[in-house]
Formats: structure tokens, C-alpha cells, sequence
């Protein structure tokens, strides 16, 4: 498949490749190459998607390094590049395929098809920004984000600090210890649980964020307002979670409980809570990516000279968009991270439970 | 044995309501007793946040010492509050719900409607997106590995930071109005559709897998009869949170605007000029708002249940 559509560009393009006969030309004909190889491998062979992967990886290389040189524009007929753009992704969807097949053996084959994926996409991004001209105001390409991320290291670094560190953190602690406390507090009393859940369902579904003016106004401008959205924030998500976690403990082991004469506490510390776990990372993962959200947006009411929301409302209006995306990195670097190092915690410390069997 | 073959009788609609009404009958007074103490922290709270300013007050109108009564009823009715008291939150929304016709900017109602339309829209854009990355990672589970974190990862982008720039760009190409709001909406409320039907998708019975394969069942027959059906309940399990989330991103997409209709705009209007009571007013017509969307989403949940001939 991915072989046909790549002799397209030979035909095509010809011209155009003799004029700057490069390195381009040749990685173009090694990744061709390489398609080959995986074709004419026997179908059960492993390396057929890493193969295909690796040819699509060089005609991308080849297709942005002949953009960047200046010669070809997507726009400006050179139809070659943009057919063998598109069949570098198909190759690439082609080589997601057949490597996401193999069986889960070992870390390089979990982690290659997402990989595999974002670089894709990355690519797709890059390769239309420049193929087509896109005004940098309005998307500038991974490039550039990455240059000016490197460019403001220590600004953004700053920004981090206080928003992530002082102000989510903090409150993502808080609301989420008190969540949990509540939670159990309101499992212990009947009647409080009865008359706390659907206030709490109800909270979960407000739209807290509107809270942040009024935070502002009590606590000022700096980090402390902004920990007290995240309070408010996380709070309800893991009270309810805390709730629904504590009621997944089935009769038997709670008849075993009963069995053993075991306290209310002790039914709690090992039984209930244990069983709890997989609700209380479900509600501790929702939770970090709200406090980041939470965060961010409550700087728009009014904070110190410094902030990720603040970065980023500056720069909007100063039309530095590259640094507002970078800033957008950060909040995603550190958003993805926190739900990875959950989702690690989360497999070491609940391996034993049925949902995470079979991973 | 004619009453067997008559099939099962249909109980009396009565006794069906009254047993709800029991259930629920069960939950009114904790709830209303949780209702009634946040009222009272509320006031309290109240009194306290506005406290200072009210015994500054009443020392100008020269009341040097005044006794609690009469601090509690100056805290209780400060025409810019701390903190509102309920009383005066209510008597906001319905005095800026009446007091001028609907349509007009300083009408509540006429903010709620904006905002009810750019969060339906982003609701329906968003919930078909969902659907089609559920369906389209059911029908191709290779790809399931490989698209999966990276919708995962969408969610850390905080798109809510990024609305107004979003707001601006789309504005500078031209779309203004509903749009670069329902936009927002969209990003927020795909997420749980197409983590929800993904679960859901896969959660038919592996004996009803079986029959259906007995049957020679096409992979689409077993998709629209069995597995589709028993996504059900996940579905509406998520469209309830994307409708709520849908509502955040309305607001939030609001904020930059400025001076347009809705609920963010007026949010940020009462920030600015320090009007708190006009806050929490907004702040209460959100979350009314967010209940009422919620349980339209339930209501279709048990018209569709009812239909597809699902027991409840």
C-alpha cells in the first residue's frame, strides 16, 4: 500500500528532485527501500511494522528537510511532496497497525504505537504549516514552540513554579485529603452520606470555576486564592469517589469481617479502603487535571506578574504566540506526567485487584 | 392456566410511583437537613466576611457598640457584600430575571439562553466526535493502543487557558458568535464519550458474543444488536458529565469576549466592578443550569431505555 503511493512522487516530482539532487533524494529512496523489506518479509514476521515505521520516518525527514530548504511549497504545485507527505503518513498508520498486532511483550512495543502516533501527528502539523504558508499568529509549527520553549526556559520555569507548585499542588493536597476525610466521615453516619451525596453531585456538576472572582476578592492576588479554586475543585470529584469506592466491598468479605468480631475501624483499614483504591486513584487522576485547569483559569481574575495564566494572557496580547504555546507544553507536560506517575502508583499499589488483571 | 398464557399483567401505575416516591421519600429529610446547614454555615459565613465592613458602617452612622442584632441585620444587608447572604442572591435573580425584558443585556434570562445554546451546540459537535473515536477504535482495535493515550493526553492541554486565544484566532478568521464557544465546549465533552463508549462498546456479555457468533452474526449485525445496546448505560453515564463539562467550556469561552451575552461575561463583569451579589447570582443560575441540562440528559436516558425495551 504504502509502497505504490510512494513511487507516485518519483514520477511526479522528478524534475524538481534532479534540480537539488541531495540527501533528500537519497533518504526518499532508502525509505523505499525499507518499505520493500517490509513487503516481501512473511507476514508473521515481527519486524514488518518497525520496518515500515522506520521508511516512514525517513520520507517524513526527507519531505520537512526539502520544505525547510525553501525550494517546494505544498501550494506551489509541487504535488510530488505532498503525495509523498501523505504517503509517509499512511506508512506511518500502516506501521502503527501492524507493530499495535504484536503481542504486549516488552516496554519498546507498548509504548512504539503512541509514540509512533504523536510523532505522526506532530508531523502532519509541521509539514502543513510550512507546505501551506500557515501565519505563524494564527498556529505556529512544533518548531517553533520548541525553540521558543528552549528560548524561555527560566520564565517558564517560573511560571511553573508558581502555579503548579504553590497554587495546585497546595490545593490539590488539600482538597483531596479533605475529600477522602469527608468521605469516610460520611460513610461512618448514614444519614450525613444520604444527605451529602446529591449535594455533592450536584457540586461536581457546577461549573466551580465561576468561583474564581470570588476567591480572588478573599484571598488576593497571589498563589493562595488560586490553591482555594483547587480546593473547591477537587474536593467534590473525590468525595463522590470516596463514597462510591468505600460501597464496592462485597457481602463476603464483609460477612468475613463480621466473622472475625472485626471494629468498624478495622473493617475500614483492611477491608474497605483496599477496595476503595481503584476508585480513589479514578477520583486522585480527574482530580489532577482539574487542579491544573483550575489554576490556570483562576489567574485570569487577578494575579501577581507571574503564572502560567498570566504568561499566557500577556502574551495573547503582545501576539508572541509561540510562547503561549510553549506555555501550553508545560501545562501538558505537567498534566500528562501527573496522570502517568498516578496511573504507575496506581499499578503498583492495586496489582492485586480483578481491573488490573491481564495488563 | 389461561392467566399464564395471558402474559405478565401490568401493574398498576400507582403502585409503580408510589414505590419511587418511597425510595426517594427516604432521602428528603437527610437532604434537607444537609440543605438547611449550609444554609446556616452560609449566614454565618456571611456575617462574619461582612462583619468589619458593617461595624465600619455603623460607626459612621455613629453606633459605636452596636449589639449583635443589630450588627447581624447591617452584615445581612450590604449593598456590596463579602460574601451575599442567600436572601440577597435570590432576590438578585429574580429582580435582574424580571426587571427588564428578556433579550435585554441586563437581563439574567437573556445570559442563561446564551449560554444553555453555545453549550448545546459544543454538547451535540462534541458527543458525535466521542461516538465517532469509540466506534472508529472498536472497529480497529490495532489502532485502539495507539490513539487511546493520546486522547488521554488531549484532556492536559488546558484548553480552558487557552480559550481565549482560541476565541481570538477563530474571531480573526472570521467566526465570531456561537461557534468558537461551542468549540470549546466540544474539546471538553468529547472526552468522556469516547472514554465511556469505549468501555462500553466492550462491555457485552461474552455468552451473547457467543450466540450472536452461533448466528453467523456480521461483525456490523453484532455491533448495532448486541453491542451498542449494552453501551447503553455507559453512554448516558457519560453524556451526563460531557453535558457538564460542556457548560464550563460555555463559560469559560465566554470570558474573553467581552461585553457579549452569558454567564462568563457576566461573571467577569461583576469581577470587575465589584458587584458580588451579581457573581453568585450568575454563579447559582450556572449550577441551576448544569442540573437542569443534567436531567434532561437522564430524562432522555429513560425515554431511550423504555424504547429499546431495556428494564429499569
Amino acid at each position: 500500500m504504502g509502497l505504490v503511493a510512494l513511487l507516485l512522487p518519483l514520477s511526479t516530482a522528478g524534475g524538481v528532485w534532479i534540480a537539488n539532487a541531495d540527501l533528500t533524494v537519497l533518504m526518499m529512496i532508502a525509505g523505499i527501500l525499507l518499505f520493500a523489506q517490509a513487503g516481501i518479509r512473511p507476514r508473521q514476521s515481527r519486524m514488518r511494522g518497525p520496518l515500515v515505521l522506520a521508511g516512514a520516518a525517513l520520507v517524513a525527514i526527507a519531505t520537512i528537510a526539502a520544505l525547510r530548504s525553501g525550494t517546494v511549497g505544498f501550494g506551489e504545485g509541487a504535488a510530488g511532496y505532498t503525495l509523498a507527505g501523505l504517503a509517509a503518513m499512511a506508512a506511518a498508520f500502516r506501521g502503527i497497525a501492524l507493530v499495535a498486532r504484536l503481542p504486549e511483550t516488552s516496554l519498546p512495543v507498548r509504548l512504539l504505537p503512541p509514540a509512533a502516533l504523536g510523532l505522526t501527528l506532530l508531523y502532519a502539523w509541521e509539514g502543513g504549516c510550512l507546505g501551506f504558508g500557515v501565519p505563524a499568529v494564527l498556529l505556529p509549527p512544533p518548531s517553533a514552540i520548541g525553540a521558543a520553549f528552549a528560548a524561555n526556559l527560566p520564565v517558564l520555569w517560573q511560571d511553573f513554579v508558581q502555579t503548579v507548585w504553590k497554587g495546585a499542588l497546595r490545593g490539590y493536597l488539600i482538597g483531596c485529603t479533605a475529600g477522602i476525610l469527608l468521605g469516610v466521615a460520611a460513610d461512618r453516619v448514614a444519614f450525613l452520606r444520604r444527605g451529602l451525596l446529591p449535594v455533592a453531585n450536584l457540586m461536581s456538576a457546577a461549573p466551580i470555576v465561576g468561583v474564581a472572582p470570588i476567591m480572588v476578592m478573599w484571598f488576593g492576588f497571589d498563589w493562595p486564592s488560586k490553591a482555594a479554586v483547587v480546593v473547591v475543585t477537587t474536593l467534590f470529584p473525590m468525595l463522590v469517589n470516596t463514597l462510591a469506592g468505600l460501597s464496592a466491598t462485597s457481602r463476603q468479605e464483609l460477612d468475613l469481617m463480621r466473622s472475625y468480631a472485626a471494629s468498624h475501624t478495622t473493617t475500614l483499614l483492611v477491608a474497605r479502603l483496599p477496595n476503595a483504591l481503584p476508585f480513589l486513584f479514578n477520583g486522585l487522576k480527574i482530580s489532577a487535571t482539574l487542579a491544573l485547569i483550575a489554576a490556570i483559569v483562576a489567574e485570569f481574575f487577578g494575579t501577581p506578574v507571574v503564572g502560567m495564566g498570566f504568561r499566557i494572557s500577556t502574551e495573547v496580547a503582545r501576539m508572541n504566540v509561540d510562547v503561549v504555546w510553549a506555555t501550553i507544553l508545560v501545562a501538558a507536560i505537567a498534566g500528562s506526567g501527573t496522570y502517568a506517575a498516578l496511573s504507575f502508583i496506581e499499578r503498583r499499589v492495586t496489582f492485586w485487584h480483578p481491573a488490573m488483571r491481564g495488563r | 392456566m389461561t392467566e399464564l398464557a395471558a402474559g405478565p399483567v401490568p401493574g398498576p401505575r400507582t403502585g409503580r410511583i408510589g414505590r419511587a416516591l418511597a425510595e426517594r421519600g427516604a432521602d428528603i429529610l437527610p437532604v434537607t437537613t444537609v440543605a438547611l446547614l449550609v444554609i446556616v454555615i452560609w449566614y454565618a459565613a456571611a456575617l462574619l466576611l461582612n462583619a468589619p465592613q458593617a461595624i465600619e458602617q455603623l460607626a459612621r452612622k455613629g453606633v459605636t457598640d452596636p449589639a449583635i442584632a443589630e450588627l447581624m441585620a447591617e452584615a445581612f444587608a450590604q449593598r456590596r457584600p463579602v460574601l451575599p447572604t442567600p436572601d440577597q442572591v435570590v432576590v438578585e435573580i429574580v429582580t435582574s430575571s424580571t426587571e427588564r425584558p428578556v433579550g435585554n443585556v441586563r437581563n439574567l434570562i437573556t445570559h442563561v439562553i446564551a449560554t444553555a445554546q453555545s453549550t448545546l451546540a459544543g454538547f451535540v459537535l462534541g458527543s458525535i466526535l466521542g461516538l465517532g473515536l469509540a466506534i472508529g477504535m472498536a472497529a480497529l482495535r490495532p489502532l485502539e493502543r495507539g490513539v487511546l493515550p493520546w486522547i488521554v493526553a488531549s484532556q492536559t492541554v488546558p484548553i480552558l487557558a487557552i480559550a481565549p486565544m482560541v476565541v481570538v484566532v477563530l474571531g480573526n478568521l472570521g467566526f465570531t458568535g456561537l461557534l468558537p464557544k461551542a468549540v470549546i465546549s466540544m474539546y471538553l465533552c468529547f472526552f468522556p464519550v469516547a472514554i465511556g463508549m469505549t468501555k462500553g462498546l466492550r462491555s457485552a456479555d461474552p455468552l451473547h458474543m457467543d450466540l450472536m457468533h452461533s448466528y453467523n452474526a456480521t461483525p456490523f449485525q453484532v455491533f448495532l444488536k448486541l453491542r451498542l445496546p449494552a453501551a447503553l448505560p455507559y453512554l448516558f453515564a457519560s453524556l451526563k458529565v460531557a453535558i457538564a463539562a460542556a457548560l464550563v467550556g460555555a463559560i469559560v469561552g465566554e470570558l474573553p469576549t467581552g461585553g457579549q451575552a452569558g454567564l462568563g461575561t457576566r461573571l467577569l463583569a461583576g469581577s470587575y466592578y465589584g458587584q458580588t451579589t451579581q457573581i453568585w447570582a450568575a454563579l447559582i443560575a450556572a449550577s441551576l443550569l448544569s442540573a437542569l441540562l443534567v436531567q434532561a440528559v437522564a430524562l432522555a436516558e429513560r425515554i431511550v431505555v423504555r424504547q429499546s425495551g431495556g428494564a429499569r
